[in-house]
């Protein structure tokens, strides 16, 4: 990885911050939000690794972790961190950073009919309201 | 003879292991003592009461306390029985806890034994103890320190404050020591001149202090309360006296040379007063630059002096002080640049240790406290800053934290960034230790606030290429290797002890750990007392310390030099060796034993003799003389033969 103070600072990186609210280098790196996500058994990066890829200015790497998608926003990290940080705030930017350009919406005609056959409605709405 | 037994539970401690009543009822029937009984914690003021009534009411003549050991208790049992009337030296404490409980916690049948053979032997003992006073020492209320950094100079003040006289004895022409080379201070950004020169300034018109710059320590004699201290003034080629620090000589000297207080990124005269703010503020020759020294001619110097204090026949000059105690202050320096080995240091001009970053930062320094780079003068755009270099190295280096590193790189980060504010400062960290009073919020505002990157590792190689200095690193919370190309490398060097320290210590015969810094009396109890008496530890020349832990310390050593200078004399154990002349035949061997330099022969008449005050009742002497002439008061060969008896 090379770092150098505009990788570090990059526009992407601004943009998360003014989306989300939340300046990521307030974070220290504890890793308490890590140890009380329930979701980290489906996740590729720990949520605190996610932040840290972000304060090295590694916005593609945070972008392309399965993480953002499997955190179910329950805000049980934000309630315990000890920095006051959100991170529910800070995966929903990386979220709608990886969606704005348009393309990589959920086209509802891409689901298979079989899927569709089995899938809740409830799902349905909800990966709507997720990837769109 | 009465004797009273007086066996301690000390809670679970002892009488959780070893059997008490068993004990007690043991002593009672074979060993002929007056009074047996027992407490559960004999320490405590009841436990003493029970002490007191005993002897007013048995008439005992003796008493052995079983309990802790006597480092712990010895002086608060003998207080006791000396309170009820009794001489304080027939009190013995037999060790049943840190010699017997403790270590055979598992066996308690064979730790009752154990008990048992030591309270025996200590009723022995004490049988043929004889009733002593303390020795009465002189004491010199005058003191002397050894180095006039922030720490000396706060001891100097502290002491002369109080109305003692003190006689401050620094290396180097100035004083202020480091702090003197410092811009800013943690966690505060003060400027470090600004709160150093009051004090400095201070110490330089104290009547009672006596100050020799450009001076050393050259022989040290005598113990507690009555040192004899031979101080050498190296010549300065000026005469001080009349000199008034005009600075004509310094600017017509025609001999540059590099300075080092600004550690070689400025030059001097060969002639010079090291900073402005210079206290005292007269100028040096240096005889190895000069060229009337080094070519025979030039002269120019006492040429222009208006006032004639050009002294090129200057010598050397010895000066004698008696003094009461010592503050040993004499600070550290960085671990030296030959010695890194990596990071391309002392190879590579810009990379640089965090002395030299001070320097560039000083608005006295050589950039005028602009930050550029020493290689071509640019202003460094990428700066990583490495901690641990040396420190918490065992294998390169050193295994102890060098302590101020942390805050210190924190602080340069920062001010870095308050001069750059488009520079990128990085850190690389292993911990960052930030225990201190606003030390903790101080690195969170750099690392939030300010944009300083900190990433956890350490850095493996440094090289240069293409003007850059480029950085191979590792992010250990990323688990992704670094690589930056920086402008300019700031390494946090190891502290190690100030150059000559070791010398001093022979000279003083203190010793130090295998490191070479300080050894305290106890690491947490008597943090500024050397474990000789009368010599006392302040600042960095013990372990490594930021400015306040520096004051501190001073301070303290300080109040312990006026609590000995607050008697005319003082008291010394009369548990000491004694030579008897008769059986004396002047052999040595006592000389060659004495670790305390505590014994001397007398040619004339033959005879060892004992220096009171230095004895500290160890009795290797005792084991030493084949004559049996030396014995050690209330530990004698008739003593000893019966303590083992008692217990075989």
């Amino acid at each position: 990885m090379k770092l150098s103070r505009e990788i570090i600072a990059t526009e992407d990186k601004r943009k998360l911050q003014d989306i989300s609210g939340e300046e990521v280098l307030s974070c220290y790196q504890c890793g308490k939000c890590s140890a009380g996500c329930a979701m980290t058994s489906a996740m590729d990066l720990l949520p605190h690794q996610v932040i840290r890829l972000l304060q090295l200015g590694q916005v593609e790497d945070a972008l392309r972790s399965q993480t953002i998608w499997v955190c179910a926003s329950c805000l049980a990290c934000s309630t315990r961190c000890p920095r006051g940080m959100s991170l529910p705030n800070v995966m929903e930017s990386l979220r709608s950073t990886f969606l704005r350009p348009g393309d990589r919406c959920l086209n509802p005609a891409d689901i298979p009919y079989e899927l569709l056959e089995i899938l809740p409605e409830q799902a349905l709405v909800a990966a709507f309201r997720k990837y769109t | 003879m009465k004797i009273g037994v007086f066996v301690c539970h000390c809670g679970l401690n002892i009488g959780g292991v070893v059997d008490i009543p068993g004990v007690m009822e043991e002593i009672s029937r074979h060993d002929n003592p007056g009074f047996v009984t027992d407490y559960r914690y004999m320490c405590s003021d009841p436990g003493q009461m029970r002490i007191k009534d005993a002897i007013r009411d048995m008439s005992l003549d003796s008493v052995v306390v079983a309990a802790c050991s006597p480092a712990m208790h010895e002086t608060t049992f003998r207080r006791t029985v000396e309170a009820a009337g009794l001489n304080p030296f027939r009190c013995e404490i037999a060790n049943i806890r840190e010699q017997c409980s403790w270590p055979h916690r598992d066996e308690p049948e064979k730790a009752t034994e154990k008990a048992l053979e030591i309270i025996r032997a200590s009723v022995e003992k004490v049988r043929k103890n004889q009733a002593l006073s303390p020795l009465s020492v002189p004491v010199t209320g005058e003191a002397l320190v050894i180095g006039a950094g922030i720490a000396g100079m706060q001891a100097a003040l502290d002491i002369a404050d109080a109305g003692c006289e003190v006689t401050l004895v620094e290396r180097l022409p100035y004083i202020g020591g480091h702090m003197a080379q410092l811009s800013e201070t943690f966690p505060t950004l003060d400027c470090s001149q600004c709160i150093l020169t009051p004090k400095s300034s201070e110490v330089g018109s104290h009547p009672k202090i006596d100050l020799f710059t450009n001076s050393e320590i050259h022989a040290v004699s005598g113990y507690v309360g009555n040192f004899d201290v031979t101080i050498r003034r190296k010549a300065t080629y000026v005469n001080w006296d009349v000199c008034n620090g005009c600075g004509l000589c310094m600017e017509k000297c025609p001999q540059k040379i590099e300075s080092g207080f600004e550690l070689g990124l400025a030059t001097t005269k060969a002639i010079s007063i090291a900073f402005p703010q210079a206290v005292p503020n007269r100028p040096v020759i240096n005889p190895e630059a000069c060229r009337h020294f080094t070519q025979g001619k030039c002269g120019v110097c006492e040429k222009v002096c208006p006032v004639g204090a050009i002294n090129f026949e200057q010598e050397d000059t010895f000066i004698d002080r008696k003094v009461g105690a010592v503050v040993v202050a004499t600070g550290y320096d960085l671990h030296p640049k030959t010695e890194v080995g990596e990071y391309g240091y002392g190879v590579f001009s810009d990379v640089i240790d965090g002395l030299e970053f001070e320097r560039l930062n000083s608005a006295s320094g050589p950039t005028q406290g602009e930050i550029r780079r020493p290689s071509d003068g640019k202003t460094p755009k990428e700066v990583v800053f490495i901690q641990c270099v040396g420190s918490r190295d065992q294998e390169n280096g050193y295994p102890y934290c060098s302590k101020i590193c942390c805050m210190y790189t924190a602080k340069h980060a920062r001010l870095y960034k308050h001069k750059v504010p488009d520079g990128q400062p990085y850190v690389f960290y292993m911990d960052i230790r930030a225990g201190g009073k606003g030390y903790e919020e101080f690195v969170q505002r750099a690392t939030e606030e300010e944009g300083v990157l900190y990433l956890r590792g350490r850095v493996s190689r440094v090289f240069e290429e293409d003007g850059k200095i480029t950085v191979f690193g590792v992010d250990t919370l990323s688990n992704k290797k670094v690589e930056i190309r920086a402008d300019m490398v700031v390494l946090a060097t190891a502290i190690v002890p100030s150059r000559g320290q070791t010398e001093l210590c022979r000279l003083l015969k203190i010793s130090t750990d295998e490191w070479g810094f300080l050894s305290e009396a106890h690491p947490k109890l008597r943090p500024v007392e050397s474990l000789t008496r009368g010599i006392y530890i302040a600042g960095c020349a013990q372990a490594p310390k930021d400015i306040p832990d520096s004051v501190t310390q001073a301070g303290s050593a300080a109040a312990k030099v006026l609590a000995l200078f607050s008697s005319d004399t003082l008291s010394h154990s009369p548990e000491i060796a004694v030579v008897d002349e008769e059986l004396c035949t002047g052999c040595g061997l006592c000389v060659e034993a004495c670790a305390y330099d505590a014994r001397t022969l007398d040619i004339r008449r033959r005879l060892a003799v004992v220096n009171e005050v230095l004895c500290e009742g160890c009795g290797a002497c005792q084991v030493a003389c084949p004559s049996g002439a030396t014995c050690q008061r209330n530990m004698e060969l008739s003593q000893v033969m019966s303590m083992i008896d008692a217990v075989i």
